[in-house]
């Protein structure tokens, strides 16, 4: 026990202390991970052998991330990337693991242990690539996007990859290594003694229970848990969705990563999307943090050192000619300007899929072990480099791209996200508005009942309290353009409003609130546009009453208009005098103004106020007649003809 | 440098390319007040207090909009009836406009040949803007030849289009910098692009 909290001590003590420095350093929070674990590790050897272990558990980060990721792609984004998934990351993974084959054969590898080395090689790092992207806000560029695709093409790639590689082992080690025991880690599956053909039966069934059981038993199970109230239910099935999945996939000998991917595809629709990506987030911060550590703590440094030069400069090699492939790829696949750079620069390294292929490799006899560890070195060295590489990016491609391109910016296609908190009466009309008008929205509402009664009609929104920062969060509030405030509460709309305010000053927010007192507390929370949830419906109410007692339409019309006009104004007014602390009806200033303002209203009304500029009847006077107070407001047809 | 006020009245701008451009042209040019009437009183509940206040700031008064049956859109119609008003514009008292300038810049969609007295329009585009030359006239406004693009239908993609656009960044830019030869202008019925030269004193 002690042990393991010593062991839990250091790691998060390594990251406490190097990743914000590393941050505050513009060296993003990867390659302070990896820092932190280079110290810990090979430096000060406060860890030792155990990283290998942990890394293994820590693997578990990248499966929460595929997860994640599918849980931002909608089945149709997925299926609108296919050619850039297919073509730019299906040429990206043949053309490199052609080039590094033919590099590995060149000194002097055998052809079936250069192409496993190839396609080890091939891969890049999800963990460390996405990590950075979404950091940078880099993510939806076009760069971005193609690396994402490229990176999916790599993370489903790996599982023919793992089908293929035991068909190149090599008979001779294979002898020597099953006499040899291994660390257990040789993906022994239920379907040890099974044909080719009931393997892949059984795997299509794993597939498609993740995706059957996603799709209907969810909704069920999330519906029970949301019903009890217990917000660490709902963390805790997340992780058993996960980690089910997982184990799963793990038994049937598929991938982990893809499996979650799936499963988070298939809930990419669900109600319940951003309360599991609220929940999961943190353990995948959390465990790919930890991961970057083992990564750096994994450095050999006696075999490093001992080869300096030769592994430095296969590394050095290795990601020139990665970049040099994907560069000529992004061209290929018109990429622009920076973009281009970004894809180039962003995918040059090895991953951690490489890791887990390696050892995949050695224990199939594929690779002999002593080429393993240097293989693992270069991985885990061009990892090291490419924080480095961004830098690079940003400090040198980057300034130089843009005195070229003259403001490129304008033309940006994606419109920014909508959110609506609370989807009540009011949220409704607003969502449906927007909808229909063609927008996106992400509407959130805590009340599971209204969400499964509005889906009936086919309203879709998240389940999930609006008020909640990491639930803001996985609903992009972040990089939203427009947020709607339509929440029940008093209280918690205030905090939403001074919360988003906070987080993405350049937000636009649209709040509801229920009174004057509300507006004033609303206004110096931060919103811009604020409405009062019965004001315009009683000054429609009062409109048609001035109909019904005879008024012109049109006359009744100008009055609610006036009316609106100078209430507007007197809030405005008002609002200078109000004391959050004092009530508003011991706030003797506050009550002579607003009496001053009630009583400017009414005259504005009766068009009896001394300015010309503020009566009722202002415009379409006769030329040069002083405004009749008394004259008819009736319609024409109401207007008794005149005495004999 | 005289004070360039341009009130663009569009309500169906989505669908006008000609006159988005025009818009956006006034609009980024320095030293020009620039008002979106739609969009500044989508609701037509105009701010009467507001548009005098801007008419007086302004020495020359530039309204942009789309021939709508013979007239301006409703909005521009509105605006002249409240904005105008009896004791501000004319009337006793009336006089806050004098020496102004008033200059309509109008897109047309059919071709300048219709509009004549043998054309299937029947009278000149300048004869047909005559209640806007005589609001001008009781405002003792100086009314300026209309800056007019005619057949605005087919000019969308051709240089016709372009032409008069730039042209209309010359008559801005002119009118801002005193380059406009208001006694040359007299002259004109209306101007397009091809005769605008003879106005400008330093053609950019």
């Amino acid at each position: 026990m002690d042990g393991i909290l010593f062991q839990a001590f250091v790691y998060l003590c390594a990251a406490v202390i190097a990743v914000p420095i590393a941050k505050r350093l513009g060296l993003g929070s990867v390659l302070g991970y990896l820092i932190a674990g280079v110290l810990i590790g090979p430096v000060t050897g406060l860890v030792g052998a155990e990283t290998q272990q942990i890394q293994h558990f820590a693997e578990f980060g990248v499966v929460m991330m595929l997860f994640l990721v599918g849980l931002e792609l909608e089945p149709r984004a997925l299926w609108e990337m296919r050619g850039r998934l297919l073509g730019l990351g299906g040429l990206q993974v043949l053309l490199t693991t052609l080039a590094v084959t033919a590099a590995a054969m060149t000194f002097g590898l055998s052809w079936s242990v250069a192409l496993a080395v190839g396609l080890v090689l091939s891969l890049s790092s999800t963990a460390i690539v996405l990590q950075t992207l979404n950091e940078k806000g880099q993510m939806k560029s076009d760069g971005g996007q193609a690396s994402f695709s490229v990176l999916l093409f790599q993370d489903i790639a790996v599982i023919p990859m793992l089908a293929l590689i035991p068909l190149l082992a090599l008979p001779e080690l294979n002898q020597a290594l099953h006499h040899s025991g291994d660390d257990g880690h040789a993906g022994t599956t239920v379907l040890a003694g099974l044909h080719g053909w009931q393997v892949a039966v059984v795997n299509l069934l794993a597939i498609a229970v993740v995706v059957v059981g996603g799709h209907y038993l969810s909704r069920p199970l999330f519906r029970m848990i949301a019903d009890s109230k217990l917000r660490e239910m709902f963390t805790a099935a997340a992780l058993l969705l996960i980690i089910g999945i997982a184990l799963l996939m793990t038994l049937v000998g598929l991938s982990p990563a893809l499996g979650t991917f799936l499963a988070g595809v298939v809930l990419a629709n669900s109600e319940y999307r951003h309360e599991l990506e609220s929940d999961i987030e943190p353990f995948k911060g959390l465990l790919l943090g930890l991961f970057f550590i083992t990564v750096g703590a994994g450095i050999d440094f006696t075999l490093l050192f001992g080869n300096f030069a030769q592994i430095a400069g296969l590394t050095v090699g290795l990601i020139a000619l990665k970049a040099l492939i994907l560069f000529v790829l992004a061209v290929t696949f018109k990429l622009r300007g920076s973009d281009r750079w970004l894809m180039t620069v962003a995918l040059a390294q090895a991953g951690e899929f490489g890791f887990v292929l390696l050892s995949f490799t050695v224990q199939n006899a594929v690779i002999p072990g002593v080429l393993g560890d240097r293989l693992l070195l270069i991985v885990a060295l061009s990892m090291l480099l490419t924080p480095a590489l961004f830098i690079i990016f940003d400090k040198i491609i980057l300034p130089r791209l843009d005195r070229g391109q003259a403001r490129e910016a304008d033309e940006i296609t994606d419109k920014g996200k909508i959110v609506i908190a609370g989807l009540g009466r009011f949220g409704q009309v607003v969502n449906r508005v927007l909808l229909a008008s063609g927008y996106k929205t992400v509407v959130l509402e805590h009340r599971a009942d209204t969400i499964d009664g509005l889906r009936k009609f086919g309203v879709a929104s998240f389940f999930g309290d609006a008020t909640r920062p990491d639930l803001l969060h996985s609903a992009g509030l972040e990089d939203a353009r427009l947020l709607v405030v339509a929440i029940d509460e008093r209280e918690p709309a205030l905090e939403l409003v001074k919360y988003a305010r906070r987080t993405n000053p350049d937000i636009h927010i649209v709040a509801r609130v229920f009174d004057r007192n509300h507006v004033y507390q609303m206004y110096q929370a931060g919103a811009d546009d604020i409405v009062r949830e019965v004001f315009d419906s009683s000054v429609r109410a009062s409109r048609y009453a001035l109909e019904a007692l005879g008024e012109h339409p049109f006359e009744a019309q100008k009055s609610t208009t006036v009316f609106v006009k100078r209430d507007r104004e007197g809030l405005r007014e008002l609002a200078s005098l109000w004391d959050p602390d004092i009530p508003s009806s011991e706030n003797q200033p506050y009550i002579d103004a607003s009496r001053g303002v009630a009583k400017r209203l009414e005259d504005a009304l009766l068009g009896m106020a001394e300015s010309r500029h503020d009566t009722v009847g202002r415009g379409w006077q006769t030329p040069g007649a002083v405004p009749d107070v008394r004259a008819s407001r009736r319609p024409l047809s109401d207007n008794k003809p005149p005495q004999p | 440098m005289a004070r360039v006020l341009v009130n663009y009245a569009h309500p169906g701008q989505r669908h006008s390319r000609i006159n988005r451009s025009l818009a956006r042209c006034a609009e980024m040019l320095d030293g020009i007040s620039f008002v979106d009437l739609y969009a500044s009183y989508p609701r037509f509940n105009i701010d009467v207090d507001q548009e005098q206040l801007q008419l007086l700031n302004h020495d020359v008064i530039i309204l942009q909009f789309p021939l709508y049956w013979y007239s301006t859109p409703a909005l521009l119609k509105e605006w002249q009836d409240l904005v105008l008003e009896y004791g501000f514009a004319y009337g006793p008292g009336g006089d806050k406009l004098a020496g102004k300038y008033l200059l309509p810049v109008v897109t047309a969609g059919a071709a300048e040949e219709t509009y004549q007295c043998d054309g299937s329009n029947c009278y000149s585009l300048r004869e047909l803007l005559a209640p806007l030359e005589q609001t001008a006239a009781l405002c003792q406004v100086e009314y300026l030849p209309p800056y007019v693009l005619f057949s605005a239908h087919q000019a969308r993609d051709e240089v016709s289009g372009d032409r008069h656009i730039s042209g209309y960044q010359s008559l801005l830019t002119a009118l801002r910098d005193d380059h406009y030869d208001y006694n040359a202008a007299v002259k004109f019925d209306h101007l397009g692009y091809a005769r605008l030269a003879d106005v400008l004193t330093e053609h950019n």
